[in-house]
């Protein structure tokens, strides 16, 4: 499988959060806020180039029957490793980013992940598959981020400071001054209302470029 | 060699290389994370002194447990502000043990009257978006505490708003909040019972394992 296919699939025509629903419950539980769904797709980008490294490294070594064990073992020590190097070497960020390791345990995207490509593929692919899965996460994320947060806070990206410091500051947008807060959209239902909108809509362009290029075929077969 | 055999074996042998692996990582960070730790309890304890004291607020430090207090055989640190001797403030630093995922760790300025000078949270593993406002850089929740003491709310509102207390909870979350709570409630009660102890046990002696 070439580069451009794998992040085309992990990005778009396989999207784990769009697509594949895996990984809904951190995906759901975090996207009330741009910085949290940034903070949780940073945190599992990592994680997943790391784990499919590891998986495709040990592919030969891992026979059938054992191999879901095993996956379990090596993903749970990337994620333990990651989060001790994070809080010694990069102690602010990981004050920041901490929080989300935990829930990347709950994302079965990963697992996913490494039976059914980095058990399959040489290394580097893996670790490009990991890579391009965890930026379409992140992207489902930011966008589920941001429209809950428009519409629940009326702000947009509040709190970057925390993320990106001094200059994060001049990123927080507030979009509707005196927003009394829209309940709905922060809570639990207004993730679902909102991937449910997310879903449809990746769903609606992708039958309009089937179309387009149903109808492209069409033409040129006439010719 | 039969292949159940051979594949215990592979399971073993991923096993082994991943706890080794962590061993490894393990040792290699655990003092740069407690030194780390450290520094973040430092800054924050800055943010709870009060500023008449005279002693080496730092040194004067000891440690002790509590297990009706303070739960799950925790150990708890003390600083003691003093001026001329006298108490004037102390610092605890201790867990709540009831949060959401693992514990909560906490500092608490206590004034040498029982009313708090505040509550900072120094790492916990809550829901991000739900339990974490209990940070005092994402919501002003915890400065609730400032100026509380045993008899503000009265004994029987010490507690979230959905148990009938005084303390707001958060959307979505109480477990928190509640934990919180009960554990700064909790840190009060031993205060008010411990005064005196709190004060006059000798420091532990320097160069000892810091925080």
């Amino acid at each position: 499988m070439s580069y451009r296919q794998i992040f085309a699939d992990g990005l778009w025509q396989q999207n784990t959060g769009l697509v594949v629903l895996l990984g809904l419950c951190p995906l759901l539980a975090v996207s009330s806020t741009v910085v949290n769904a940034i903070g949780l797709g940073l945190a599992t980008t990592l994680t997943l180039v790391f784990s499919n490294l590891a998986v495709s490294l040990a592919r030969r070594v891992l026979r059938p029957e054992v191999r879901i064990p095993a996956y379990v073992i090596i993903i749970a020590t990337v994620v333990t490793a990651i989060q001790l190097m994070m809080q010694a070497w990069f102690h602010d960020l990981y004050r920041v980013l901490g929080i989300f390791i935990p829930l990347i345990v709950t994302n079965c995207a990963i697992i996913g992940r490494a039976e059914a490509f980095a058990s399959r593929n040489p290394p580097l692919r893996s670790a490009a598959d990991g890579l391009a899965t965890g930026l379409g996460f992140l992207l489902a994320l930011v966008l589920l981020g941001a429209f809950r947060e428009i519409i629940g806070r009326g702000t947009l990206l509040s709190e970057a400071r925390l993320m990106f410091g001094e200059w994060g500051q001049s990123l927080e947008i507030t979009l509707i001054p005196d927003h009394p807060g829209f309940l709905l959209a922060i809570l639990p239902p207004g993730a679902f209302i909102g991937l449910g909108l997310l879903i449809a809509g990746r769903n609606w362009l992708e039958s309009k470029r089937s179309a387009a290029r149903a109808t492209g075929s069409v033409q040129e077969s006439v010719t | 060699m039969n292949p159940i055999f051979r594949s215990a074996v592979a399971l073993g042998l991923v096993a082994i290389a991943g706890t080794s692996l962590l061993t490894g990582v393990h040792s290699m960070t655990a003092d740069r994370i407690a030194e780390q730790e450290r520094q973040v309890i430092l800054r924050q304890l800055g943010q709870l002194i009060p500023e008449n004291y005279d002693n080496p607020l730092l040194d004067d430090r000891f440690t002790f447990s509590n297990e009706r207090h303070f739960p799950n055989g925790q150990t708890v640190t003390a600083w003691r502000a003093r001026q001329a001797d006298k108490p004037v403030a102390v610092v605890l630093q201790f867990n709540a043990v009831k949060g959401y995922n693992g514990d909560i760790r906490l500092l608490a300025g206590i004034n040498a009257d029982g009313t708090l000078r505040g509550v900072r949270v120094i790492s916990h593993k809550e829901t991000p978006g739900l339990g974490d406002g209990i940070e005092i850089e994402k919501s002003d929740w915890i400065r609730d505490f400032t100026g509380r003491s045993l008899a503000d709310p009265q004994p029987g509102k010490w507690a979230v708003r959905r148990d009938g207390g005084e303390f707001d909870q958060f959307t979505g979350a109480t477990i928190t909040p509640r934990a919180v709570v009960d554990a700064v409630r909790l840190a009060l009660e031993y205060f008010e019972a411990n005064r005196e102890t709190l004060f006059s046990a000798p420091p532990d002696p320097a160069g000892s394992a810091a925080p």
